[in-house]
């Protein structure tokens, strides 16, 4: 009798409601490019990537990554190298990019598990740091100048993405494909047991789980989605250079996670959406923008602690959501 | 009604029937002369325990005495100085905890250790998930962790918390929590239980209900508890070993612990009884 009511839960209704948001949201990314600037959007789509593959790590782990530039950056230079030196397809030089990105992942995320809280947060910046140096020096990176005019090439041989709306609608199926595979991890089997040990890691070791290996999973993971958003950014801006690695983007993709809201799947997208348009609007204005996104967060952090969507789910249209921030 | 539902959830395990019921039970954990320095300062030196299959055993003493310390080296959260550890006829001495938790040794924690932003049966799925071989999969959907849910309701229902299975573990009282985390603890069938103050902070029916599972559950597991309650001690407990400045001072039943001078001059003191 009881199993009955267990296994028949929650499941079926909430689904519409959500499912609904998501169609909405995925239609309205359908549109947007008829209506807003594509590169813009394109930007926006890998930030959106980059900071939902750092907040699988933070949101649902509980790690905080200083060094998230190292995967995003490395994976830009990697991919740019890969199509315009080397010569490969489009989608075979992003793959370069994530393995590369995967390999620095398991490298940096192999030293940082081994401590917890603000050490761990220590070691990441510093490899990250160390990475960014070694960009600096490398010649294959160029130094200051960065890897320039990356060819967007042809998808499969025969969709030019030099077309804005081909490649519009390519960032856009990466970014669809990512978030999925993120959305998967999170609930999955691998994800409750990620979520325990961010809730209490000595409990989880006292039911037997090997913490510190599947610390070192959600770190990859994290470090090969942040790849892929990397690799694709560098196809879109058809270049690659030292910002993207540089201690600023790890700081900037926190910002992002915050401000969307740690530990929901969305949240960072809006984030992400929201540090790109202000830099985008800001740029031209004399307003400097990095003191406004800087006011913006310590607003975000003073007033609305749970982030735009974390404070959504919070309210009472939220509990009509019913799944909670995706816990 | 209750009994029957507690033979299902406790009662399952594969434990050998043979061992069981018997009057001289076998020795499943040990330790010989352990001790832990911190810097210089000896936390517990020269802990000989013996924990018995079927039989509750209390480790008692003031504050500071070194009973969590001994939890912790027991389980391998801190790594003894020097001294050996055998569970089950295995070497733990220099094994990792989450290791010693899947030989079947698993402890519970001062503070109550759950997973406050899960729910009730989310808490003790995490539990089933390892020895049910699901939690590495990150590409099975959630409905993957369904097939738990029979056993995990049996342990749910055990300990009187049916009613609050969706609920998060954050909104339980504080002695529901610790009912929980047993539950969860129980999901591995664990040899040997390691509870520390499992009824501290509890209301008192709360104490008759945990009292009641710990009774339950040691039929044909190993319990070494620590406990302040010397009421609980009196009624549940076998055995009780008493620390003192991380030394142990006496060891027996608790009659004849409880009528020691040293133990009264050291910790029962005036208020008992």
């Amino acid at each position: 009798m009881t199993q009955a009511t267990v296994t028949s839960a929650p499941k079926p209704r909430l689904l519409t409601l959500e499912t609904t948001l998501i169609l909405i949201g995925i239609i309205g990314l359908i549109l947007a490019p008829f209506y807003f600037y594509p590169v813009f959007l394109m930007k926006v789509l890998c930030f959106a990537l980059f900071a939902c593959a750092f907040n699988l790590l933070l949101g649902y782990t509980g790690i905080l990554s200083f060094g998230h530039a190292a995967f995003f950056g490395g994976a830009a230079y990697f991919t740019a190298h890969a199509v315009k030196e080397w010569g490969l397809p489009t989608e075979l030089g992003i793959l370069v990019g994530v393995l590369g990105a995967t390999i620095l992942g398991l490298i940096i995320g192999f030293f940082a598990i081994r401590r917890q809280g603000i050490y761990s947060t220590m070691i990441t910046l510093a490899l990250a740091q160390m990475f960014a140096f070694f960009c600096l020096q490398a010649s294959f990176t160029h130094g200051e100048d960065g890897i320039q005019g990356v060819p967007r090439g042809y998808l499969l041989g025969f969709i030019d993405l030099n077309q804005p709306l081909n490649m519009y609608f390519f960032v856009l199926a990466v970014f669809l494909i990512g978030m999925f595979i993120i959305w998967r991890i999170i609930n999955s089997p691998f994800g409750m047991i990620l979520k325990s040990v961010r809730e209490n890691e000595p409990r989880a070791i006292s039911l037997g789980y090997s913490v510190a290996r599947y610390k070192l999973a959600a770190f990859v993971m994290s470090a090969a989605l942040t790849g892929l958003a990397g690799g694709l950014k560098a196809i879109v801006f058809q270049f690659a250079t030292l910002t993207d690695v540089s201690w600023q983007m790890s700081g900037e993709v926190v910002l992002m996670t915050l401000l969307g809201g740690i530990g929901t799947l969305v949240g960072p997208i809006f984030g992400a959406g929201l540090v790109a348009a202000l830099e985008n609007y800001l740029a031209t204005s004399e307003f400097p923008v990095t003191v406004i996104t800087g006011i913006i967060f310590m607003v975000c952090v003073l007033v609305f602690r749970r982030g735009i969507i974390g404070e959504l789910y919070a309210s009472r249209f939220g509990k009509r959501l019913e799944s909670k921030p995706d816990n | 009604m209750t009994a029957s539902l507690n033979d299902a959830a406790f009662g399952g395990g594969q434990s050998s029937p043979g061992a069981s019921g018997g009057q001289d039970s076998r020795v499943v954990l040990s330790a010989r002369g352990l001790r832990r320095d911190f810097g210089g300062f000896v936390a517990v030196n020269n802990v000989d325990l013996d924990v018995h299959h079927a039989k509750v055993h209390a480790l008692i003493g003031p504050n500071g005495a070194g009973k969590t310390t001994v939890f912790n080296l027991l389980t391998k959260f801190l790594q003894p100085t020097s001294g050996t550890i055998t569970l089950l006829d295995q070497d733990i001495t220099k094994t990792d905890p989450a290791k010693v938790a899947r030989m079947g040794l698993v402890r519970s924690f001062q503070i109550s250790a759950v997973f406050p932003h899960l729910t009730i049966l989310d808490n003790v799925r995490v539990a089933l998930q390892r020895p049910g071989r699901l939690s590495t999969q990150f590409w099975l959907p959630m409905g993957s962790l369904n097939r738990l849910n029979e056993r995990a309701m049996e342990l749910i229902e055990a300990v009187g918390l049916q009613d609050a299975r969706n609920h998060l573990a954050a909104d339980l009282s504080y002695g529901r929590k610790r009912v929980l985390e047993i539950a969860t603890t129980l999901a591995l069938d664990p040899q040997v239980l390691l509870l520390d103050e499992p009824m501290a902070g509890m209301g008192h029916e709360d104490v008759h209900i945990v009292s009641d599972i710990i009774r339950e559950v040691a039929r044909d597991r190993a319990i070494l508890m620590v406990e302040h309650n010397l009421k609980v001690v009196a009624d549940l407990c076998d055995k009780v070993t008493v620390l003192q400045r991380g030394e142990i001072l006496t060891s027996g039943d608790y009659r004849t612990v409880s009528q020691d001078e040293r133990v009264r001059v050291a910790y029962m003191g005036t208020e008992h009884e």
